[in-house]
Formats: C-alpha cells, sequence, structure tokens
C-alpha cells in the first residue's frame, strides 16, 4: 500500500521501500530537508532495507538534493542495507557524473533494473 | 533578435524571490533563443550561486540582503550576486571530487557552477560572484 508523505511516493514492492519524487525541481531547503526525514522516519525502524529511488519526474536537482541522498545512502549502508538510483534524466545524470557521485551510488537505467539487482 | 535584456533584484532570503529571478532570467534566455541545455545549465548555476549568497555569505549579516544583477544577449548571459558578508578563499574549499570526500553531503555548488557556465569568477573579498554564461557552449 502506498504511504503518502507531501514531496514523496513510498510503496512496497515485494520487500523493497520504493521512493518516488513527485516534484520536477528539488531545489528549495526547506522540501529538501523535509524529504530527508520522511525517508529517514520511514527507514528508521528498518533492518538491511532494500530501497529503490526513482527521479522519473526530476528535472532539476540542486548541490542540496545531492547532499541529502549521500546522507539517505549513509543510512541505508549503516544499516546494512541496499540504496540503487533509478530513471534519471540524462542532464541530472550528468550532475551526478561531473561530481564522481555516480561512484558512489549504484545507478540503473530503469526501475525494473534497479528492482531486479534490489532482489 | 531583441535587445539585450536587463535586471536587477534584492534577495532577503524568502525562496519565491530566488523563483521570480529564475523565471525572470529564464523568459530573457528563451526570448534570445538559447536552448534546453543552457536554461539547465544557468538554473543550477544560479540556485547555487543564489542560494550560497543567502545562506553562507550572509549567514552572520542580520537581515543581510544579497544584489543580483544580470543581462542577457544573443551571445552570453551575465550574473553579478554580491552578498554583504565578509567573503571567502574559493580555492580552500575542498575538491568534493576526491575518493575521500565524495561522502561529505555538502561542499560542491562551486564546482557545479564552474562545470556548467562559460565563466566563473570570485571577486575580492569573495562576496561578490561574477558568471558567464556563452551560447557558444551549448551549441
Amino acid at each position: 500500500m502506498a504511504n503518502d508523505s507531501s514531496r514523496l511516493r513510498i510503496s512496497a514492492v515485494n520487500d523493497v521501500v520504493r521512493i518516488d519524487f513527485v516534484d520536477r525541481d528539488i531545489l528549495d531547503e526547506a522540501t529538501i530537508r523535509q524529504i530527508g526525514q520522511d525517508i529517514q522516519r520511514k527507514l528508521e525502524p528498518m533492518s538491511a532495507p532494500k530501497v529503490l529511488m526513482c527521479f522519473t519526474v526530476v528535472e532539476h536537482l540542486s548541490s542540496a538534493a545531492l547532499g541529502t541522498l549521500i546522507t539517505v545512502n549513509s543510512l541505508v549502508k549503516k544499516k546494512g542495507g541496499t540504496l540503487r538510483l533509478a530513471e534519471i534524466r540524462p542532464e541530472i545524470l550528468e550532475v551526478f557524473y561531473i561530481t564522481k557521485l555516480n561512484k558512489h551510488f549504484s545507478i540503473d537505467e530503469s526501475a525494473e533494473a534497479a528492482l531486479k539487482a534490489l532482489a | 533578435m531583441p535587445a539585450r535584456i536587463e535586471g536587477h533584484a534584492i534577495l532577503r532570503g524568502p525562496r519565491a524571490e530566488i523563483d521570480a529571478c529564475q523565471s525572470a532570467v529564464e523568459q530573457a534566455m528563451d526570448q534570445h533563443g538559447y536552448g534546453r541545455e543552457a536554461l539547465f545549465a544557468v538554473r543550477l548555476a544560479l540556485e547555487e550561486a543564489l542560494v550560497n549568497a543567502i545562506r553562507h555569505g550572509n549567514r552572520h549579516v542580520p537581515d543581510g540582503q544579497v544584489d543580483f544583477q544580470w543581462s542577457v544577449d544573443g551571445d552570453e548571459a551575465r550574473f553579478d550576486v554580491r552578498d554583504q558578508g565578509e567573503g571567502f578563499d574559493p580555492d580552500a574549499v575542498p575538491d568534493p571530487t576526491e575518493d575521500d570526500n565524495l561522502e561529505i553531503p555538502s561542499g560542491r555548488g562551486i564546482m557545479l557552477m564552474k562545470a556548467y557556465m562559460s565563466e566563473v569568477e570570485y571577486r575580492d573579498p569573495g562576496n561578490h560572484l561574477a558568471m558567464v554564461y556563452r551560447k557558444s557552449k551549448g551549441a
């Protein structure tokens, strides 16, 4: 069953927590802070979580948003889990390459590929 | 080709001010025929520049303001962002792409501006950022 927080759509796909962004722009600091808090609240009680974050609708993100992704990845790793990112538009993917964060994150072209890797 | 379009704004911090600036610049660039890649680059760089000035530059300045001036013509878009802080040394910011720094959540704004703009210069004492995007960069 989907569990909607204000800026995210969080759902369960088998044993994977799937997180979809609902906004085209992830720029506003307050929104980014809220996104980070919502994800941490969801993952906090979980052990070894498998997490998929989908960027299907995202057209712009800032360095502050990248910072939140890094924090989420650290939390997931600390819990012995796995985070994969998917469905990132080419322009946004370039941001990951420029910052070399493609080395830090596991990135898949599609949600299906990410779910397969998490299975 | 339309004439050069210029704008000036004083920002005090609310998100709506940044959005209004972004919207005005985007409209001007659109009128001058800049493509999607250019709009993406400038939007990203301006986001980092304005947020840095408001959040970091004016951190210790009560009721601080950020002065934002810009111009767009058929060849280039120029931006000047001035905060009222004491400035900083941009060369002292650690390289976020080094392996040891990849897990640090902050410190990527300046490198993104440099990657996406044609010119980025912090003028002494570091509270005046001048940036240029040349249309040829996106060609």
